[in-house]
């Protein structure tokens, strides 16, 4: 019977490469005694011959290669038999590796998260101390880690990422990682060191009980992530008896303690502060408007959207154009049709001969409507009474601009500005008025070529074109 | 009066910063000091390197610049009108015990917040600074949270991103008029404002210039805010609904969920409650059934008339139970949606579901061994030796679940 020896260091590379071999020669698994670590030389004269140099190249799933690379490193003595048993029969059976219900395949599953778990505490749970001189050009730390399976060799490669200015140690009883001048090694393991005391471990302990919270004692979640047998290489667990005994005392405390009068400086403090002055109810120009829009509380909408949008454009234009309401993007960045449709608009009303920023721009509807729904929020139509609330606003603001015309776009600013939404499409290029006369041409809204099947694309464009173009010879025809 | 130490200074702006649930150092961008020129490392997730006795994990230094603050919001240990002791770190203090701390292996970076004092760009001037001083003079390559000013001026936010992985604004309480009863200097609106901010920056990070160049990364680790349950009267429907809300319109990473909890010199404004545990643990749930799950917002609040989630049940079993109709379930058969339904049946049992399925018909002992909580999901599922027969449907299937009803004392 063939007896492996492993080495301490490097013992998944090694089972890798013995596995290998013995596969192809096809040595079964219940012909191997595997060892691991303290053997004598000569055991080596067992190991395999090259493989024949007409053997099949063995092939193996990736994802065995990873779960061996790291069961490996788990203390059980039968780790390598059980690996090499597995890998016999994923020769057979490939698919055997993707089998969670497998009873072997689940149990070295459990064996690799056992080992990824070690690793990960020992990531957490190793604590420097400085041995060297502080202001040196190269600082020198070590510690001492007792892992419950081999993981520090595994891990040392992350310690050479994290601290790489500095020069450490790290001591366990299976073996050391030492990085020095940028060079990591592993040698054989030691008894615990002596380590000098590290000033900073005060500073630590300090941080770790101010920042824990009596009124949530929580133990068990505590011990279920930070075991007890990591606690003799914490500097920080030494409070924890103290903390744990302490806790329902000083909640009870806090709540007893009767509420105490507040210091002097707060009322320092208060007078000097300074409310921002409230808006006027009928601010008198648009930039007062669009303060006192922030506040607006008028629908419910407010509560979600982040902000209202006012308007945007010269104060003395003769154009108003009237969307439905802004979108995500308008309602992130504060400002009327800056989104997809917006962008959509420019263009086409660019092409129709009408510059946009010689118009006011505004919303039927201040505030974004939307649903949630993952990371994107779904426009939502207004209803007819957040239209009607938000009218106010759009009232105002024609008031204060007084356009000779006002393009309304989509049937919520028709809506809003001639009672009517309906037939929209039946509307589309005529001229109506709004209840005090002023003329509003009426037209869809730039979603809806978003939104319409590709092949009409063009078509829709034309006509909305032509619309916009109507708008520009009736603004002639007014005389602006 | 004597200048106070640094360790009496670190007990006061450690104990005021611990009510921020947050302590992520997951998900930034890998970056590595193995070049032996700075310190530190990032790599997907992050550590946590101790876990207090309240059952919160330590993976940052979670400490705040000062805890003078001008504000007076009800619920914070850090008021104005509080009696707290205060204290105040320069920029040089909280840089070191920064670096030493992570030289020793004691933490994955820096979590800086800070009471408001002189004005909001002053605060916010001097924690960017911070964060500049550690990864521009001294190399730091570790995770850096900072919490954003929101009245801060949009130039400071700025460069705070440039130098931290996460950028976070707390909404502090579920609704608009809570924030304006409890926390008086504070405008809800101005909060989402700077969360927007925030995501239009990282937004604009991401996308070349007409020269093919990449802008600077911009809080690669995102965005996160935090409520506090509890202290209003909000429901969980309220709760989640706005949490829903703000995942989708500012993209955040996480809302956190945060237990009004007793504080040092409480206000009489806001009289101190035992803190609600389960009712977080279930706004949790909700959470992660919402964003993982594939669940609505009103499958979750809808299950009780009163808006809020049952405290004895999780919310998934709490639907299961409600909507017996869909089960049981066929696990060979059956599609990843509709497992994620089954109540103990967590993402990952669903994935080796999925995957052994196409080699064979899975049994109720494979069900255990890939780590479903069989308990839960045996009245739900049928397997090729399983069925639940009339368990599904019998009419003391909650009883056994919920806990005898009996609640053990915190105090």
């Amino acid at each position: 019977m063939p007896t492996i020896p492993l080495p301490r260091h490097g013992t998944a590379r090694a089972w890798r490469d013995a596995a290998r071999r013995l596969a192809a020669v096809g040595i079964p698994p219940e012909d191997i005694l595997w060892q691991h670590g303290d053997h004598a030389p000569d055991l080596f004269a067992d190991a395999p011959a090259a493989p024949p140099p007409d053997a099949a190249p063995l092939t193996v799933p990736r994802a065995f290669v990873t779960l061996a690379d790291t069961v490996c490193w788990h203390a059980d003595p039968q780790r390598f038999a059980r690996l090499y048993t597995l890998l016999w029969r994923l020769r057979a059976t490939p698919g055997l590796i993707a089998d969670g219900g497998d009873p072997e395949v689940t149990a070295l599953r459990r064996m690799e998260k056992a080992v990824r778990r070690d690793m990960h505490k020992m990531k957490a749970f190793v604590r420097f101390r400085e041995i060297g001189d502080p202001d040196g050009p190269r600082r020198r730390f070590a510690a001492w880690f007792e892992p419950t399976h081999h993981a520090t060799e595994p891990v040392a490669p992350f310690f050479a990422r994290r601290f790489g200015d500095m020069d450490w140690i790290i001591a366990t009883p299976h073996c050391t990682a030492r990085f020095e001048d940028g060079t990591l090694r592993i040698t054989d393991g030691q008894p615990r060191p002596n380590l000098s005391d590290d000033a900073t471990e005060a500073l630590w302990t300090t941080y770790f009980r101010s920042i824990f919270n009596p009124a949530r004692l929580k133990i068990r979640a505590m011990t279920s992530e930070m075991p007890k047998k990591y606690w003799k290489n914490l500097p920080e667990a030494a409070a924890i008896p103290d903390l744990v005994a302490g806790a329902p005392a000083r909640a009870r405390e806090m709540q007893a303690a009767a509420p105490t009068a507040p210091p002097a400086r707060a009322a320092r403090l208060q007078t000097t502060r300074q409310p921002d002055p409230p808006a006027p109810d009928r601010p008198d120009t648009l930039a007062g408007l669009s303060h006192a829009l922030d506040a607006c509380t008028r629908c419910p909408l407010h509560a979600s959207a982040t902000r209202a949008v006012p308007g945007e454009g010269p104060a003395d234009a003769p154009l108003m154009i009237v969307g439905e309401q802004p979108g995500d993007r308008e309602d992130l960045e504060g400002r009327p049709f800056t989104g997809p449709a917006g962008r959509l608009f420019d263009r086409i009303a660019g092409a129709a001969g009408l510059d946009r920023s010689t118009a006011y721009v505004t919303n039927a509807v201040k505030h974004f409507k939307f649903q949630a729904r993952g990371k994107r929020r779904i426009h939502q139509r207004p209803d007819a009474g957040e239209v009607q609330a938000c009218r106010w606003w759009l009232e105002h603001e024609r008031a204060l601009l007084r356009p000779k015309l006002i393009v309304a776009m989509g049937a919520t600013a028709a809506a809003a500005l001639t009672g009517t939404g309906r037939d929209i499409t039946a509307r589309r290029g005529t001229l109506e008025q709004t209840a005090d006369g002023t003329p509003v041409l009426l037209t869809v809204h730039p979603s809806y070529l978003l939104r319409c099947p590709e092949d009409q694309h063009p078509t829709e464009e034309a006509r909305f074109r032509a619309d916009l173009e109507t708008a520009r010879a009736q603004l002639a025809h007014l005389g602006a | 009066m004597a200048p106070m130490s640094l360790d009496k200074k670190l007990a006061i702006l450690s104990d005021a910063a611990k009510y921020d649930a947050s302590c992520a150092s997951s998900g930034t961008t890998r970056r590595s000091s193995r070049d032996g020129a700075g310190l530190g490392s990032t790599e997907g997730s992050g550590v946590c390197h101790a876990y207090a006795p309240d059952g919160r994990c330590i993976s940052l230094l979670k400490i705040l610049m000062t805890n003078f603050c001008i504000y007076d919001c009800a619920y914070c240990v850090n008021r104005v009108s509080s009696n707290v002791p205060r204290a105040r770190f320069s920029v040089d203090e909280v840089v070191r015990l920064t670096l030493e701390f992570y030289r020793r292996n004691y933490i994955e970076g820096l979590f800086l917040s800070s009471g408001i004092i002189r004005s909001p760009d002053a605060t916010m001037a001097d924690m960017a600074r911070i964060a500049r001083e550690l990864r521009v003079t001294h190399g730091f390559r570790g995770y850096i949270h900072l919490k954003t000013i929101p009245d801060a001026a949009p130039e400071l936010i700025e460069e705070a991103g440039l130098h931290a992985d996460r950028l976070s604004i707390n909404v502090e309480l579920p609704t608009d008029s809570s924030v304006r009863t409890y926390a008086p200097e504070k405008d809800p609106g101005r909060i989402r404002r700077a969360m927007a901010d925030v995501r239009l920056a990282k937004e604009a990070s991401t996308e070349r210039s007409h020269t093919g160049r990449r802008p600077p990364r911009f809080a690669p680790a995102g965005q996160s805010t935090q409520m506090i349950v509890g202290a209003d009267g909000a429901t969980d429907a309220t709760i989640l609904g706005n949490a829903t809300n703000l995942y989708s319109a500012y993209h955040l990473k996480r809302v956190y969920y945060s237990a009004f909890s007793p504080i040092p010199d409480a206000t009489a404004k806001l009289p101190l409650i035992r803190p609600p545990l389960a009712r977080e643990h279930r706004l949790y749930q909700a959470d992660w059934l919402l964003r993982f799950y594939g669940f609505g917002l009103d499958e979750i609040t809808a299950a009780r008339p009163d808006g809020n989630l049952d405290l004895e049940l999780d919310p998934k079993l709490a639907w299961a139970l409600a909507h017996r109709g869909h089960f049981p379930l066929d696990v060979n058969r059956a599609g990843r949606a509709e497992l994620l339904r089954v109540p103990g049946f967590g993402t990952r049992t669903v994935k080796r579901i999925l995957s052994t399925r196409r080699h064979r018909s899975l049994r109720y002992d494979d069900l255990l061994r890939m780590g479903a909580a069989m308990a839960r999901a045996r009245a739900f599922v049928t397997a090729l030796d399983w069925t639940p027969r009339a368990l599904t449907d019998s009419a003391d299937l909650r009883a056994r679940f919920a806990p005898p009803p009996e609640q053990l004392s915190l105090f």
